[in-house]
């Protein structure tokens, strides 16, 4: 659905040339919720306003629905922009127009007149569950309000891609929940693409099918979630499930066990203690559901050396788990393998 | 010297004071009117044809939107930076050229439209500044050529700073109205002139500092509650100062 290929963005030129993204390629399949993350200054906003060139690319192509927006002409690029609907961190809504007003606008725009823009304008309100506050101005409106009329706005038109810029940044904890399960919502209603960058990883957790991790502008790993948590040394899969800082453990092994799918379920521990009669000690655990279904990481210690306890990593590996052996003992596993 | 106590006084003072009300509201009205039709889009192409405006390249030339905005700030400045009374006077000829004559509240009209403009164009320049460049950004999302742009979001959502930079305008055509008083423009500054200072009543200029005084007032009044109207920043609870209140 959305394609970009190599793309490269400087800012200025000369010596005082900033670049903001290198050679970035993602692939968005249709109806999907795929997440950019990164810290701020990694590029992401320059990323996705590339999509629908509010940021126009120094280098490569985008393409969205089939059209390959760095070719068109700037009025078939504004048509072009009709499908791609777009919230923003700061809402950016007008505040000399009630919610409906700002609604219309989008519908404006595209020319949709009186009545039926206002008739649709209602329907899209009512959709985000704001249809009691369609006469307020945007200065009566709380974050989440404000937010759940830029995704109107963006719905209007009948976009079939949303773009989402930290729509949830400068929102509380709660409110953030609920724009995503909206944002979840009309992904699957709407059947919408949707493409959101975020610095927080629980958005990622939250509502994302795919997710690609940005920084300094270079893409570092993309892929669905499930794929990515069974990849080993996956940044994002550590991010996803943080376990803190790893204790010394002289003489013992350290692994740590990802879990994704059907594995999760299993008694995997109690079963390890038991065939080889070891005293496993947890050392941390992070489990989270990820597209309906328990995923995680576990920490284990072991007693004795990654030599001494190759029949036991060998056995997790062969049930399909994935096992990184953490620290100093790594190189013993690489020399042995 | 006019005498106070001479019983054809009042009713003399309120005829010329009605008549010079008139010619002034009447220079004032139509010189407003062509400042806004003129300046209004003047400032939204001064500020559309800066480095990443939105007519930053007209006709999809860079270089054209630059030369049209280096040429309209130095007419900007040169209209600002001229004394009113220098460019009324330098303005006769033009004035002759448009109007046929240069003596009366018509001929005085071409001046005052000429000092406004720029003025009014500066004041348009800072409002459309104001406005957040994130707007401008959804609404090109939302597909807007660059006209809807100007039309519904830039000029709406500074409509009220706008109104507020309109009133300060006019409160200075007023001023510089009372100017083209003393070289037969007519209007209260005639009335002040003629009567005020080259006949000695003091009732007289009492009089049209207190008639100039009130329209200023009402038209600051209007002006200001016009910008509270169309201001929808929510004033206690917002973030976002006030509406600030011109001079």
């Amino acid at each position: 659905m959305i394609s970009v290929k190599h793309v490269s963005k400087t800012f200025g030129s000369g010596a005082s040339a900033t670049t903001a993204l290198h050679d970035v390629s993602l692939e968005v399949a249709r109806g999907e919720i795929f997440g950019v993350i990164g810290q701020s200054g990694a590029g992401k906003s320059t990323l996705i306003r590339a999509i629908n060139l509010l940021e126009r690319p120094s280098a490569g192509t985008v393409t969205v629905d089939g059209d390959e927006l760095t070719q068109l002409s700037p009025d078939r690029l504004r048509l072009a922009r009709r499908k791609i609907g777009m919230v923003f961190q700061h809402f950016n809504l007008l505040a000399g127009r009630t919610a409906q007003g700002n609604v219309e606008l989008g519908l404006e725009i595209i020319g949709v007149g009186g009545a039926d823009r206002r008739r649709r304008s209602l329907e899209i309100l009512d959709l985000v569950g704001l249809a009691d506050k369609a006469g307020a101005y945007p200065a009566e409106l709380s974050g989440g309000q404000k937010q759940r009329v830029g995704i109107a706005r963006a719905l209007a038109g009948n976009p079939k891609i949303l773009l989402s810029d930290e729509a949830t940044s400068a929102l509380d904890p709660e409110t953030t929940r609920s724009i995503l399960d909206l944002v979840k919502t009309i992904n699957v209603q709407l059947g919408l693409t949707v493409l959101l960058i975020t610095h927080e990883m629980d958005v990622v957790k939250r509502v994302c099918d795919s997710a690609a991790m940005l920084e300094n502008g270079r893409i570092l790993e993309q892929g669905s979630i499930v794929s990515l948590i069974s990849t080993p040394g996956s940044r994002l899969a550590h991010e996803l499930f943080p376990l803190g800082a790893v204790p010394p453990h002289a003489g013992n092994t350290v692994i740590e066990i990802t879990f994704s799918g059907g594995s999760a379920d299993r008694p995997v521990i109690a079963q390890l203690a038991r065939n080889y009669g070891l005293d496993v000690s947890i050392l941390g655990a992070a489990v989270e559901t990820i597209g309906g279904k328990q995923a995680g990481r576990t920490r284990l210690e072991l007693p004795g050396s990654p030599v001494a306890n190759a029949a036991p990593i060998n056995d997790l590996r062969g049930q399909g788990l994935l096992v990184e052996i953490v620290g100093a003992a790594a190189q013993v596993e690489e020399a042995r393998a | 010297m006019i005498d106070p106590t001479d019983p054809g006084f009042w009713p003399g003072l309120f005829q010329v004071l009605l008549v010079g009300t008139g010619e002034t509201l009447y220079m004032v009205g139509v010189a407003l009117l062509l400042t806004v039709l003129i300046g209004l889009p003047l400032g939204i192409v001064l500020v559309g044809t800066e480095r990443g405006g939105l007519f930053e390249a007209p006709f999809g030339s860079i270089w054209f939107g630059h030369i049209v905005n280096r040429v309209l700030e130095f007419i900007v400045n040169l209209g600002r930076s001229v004394p009113f009374i220098i460019l009324m006077v330098a303005l006769i000829p033009f004035t002759r050229l448009v109007v046929g004559t240069f003596i009366g509240s018509t001929a005085a009209i071409v001046p005052l439209t000429i000092v406004a403009i720029p003025f009014f164009a500066r004041m348009v320049e800072i409002a459309i500044k104001e406005v957040d460049a994130g707007l401008i950004e959804a609404a090109e999302s939302l597909g807007a050529t660059r006209w809807q742009i100007v039309a519904k979001v830039l000029v709406p959502e500074s409509l009220s700073t706008l109104i507020l930079g309109l009133s300060t305008t006019v409160t200075s055509i007023i001023n510089f109205s009372a100017m083209v008083g003393t070289v037969a423009g007519g209007g209260l500054g005639s009335v002040a002139v003629l009567y005020g200072y080259q006949r000695y009543s003091t009732i007289h200029m009492v009089a049209v500092i207190i008639l100039i005084f009130v329209i200023v007032m009402i038209l600051q009044g209007l002006a200001t509650g016009l910008a509270r109207r169309f201001s929808h920043r929510g004033r206690p609870a917002g973030t976002r100062a006030s509406v600030p209140t011109a001079i």
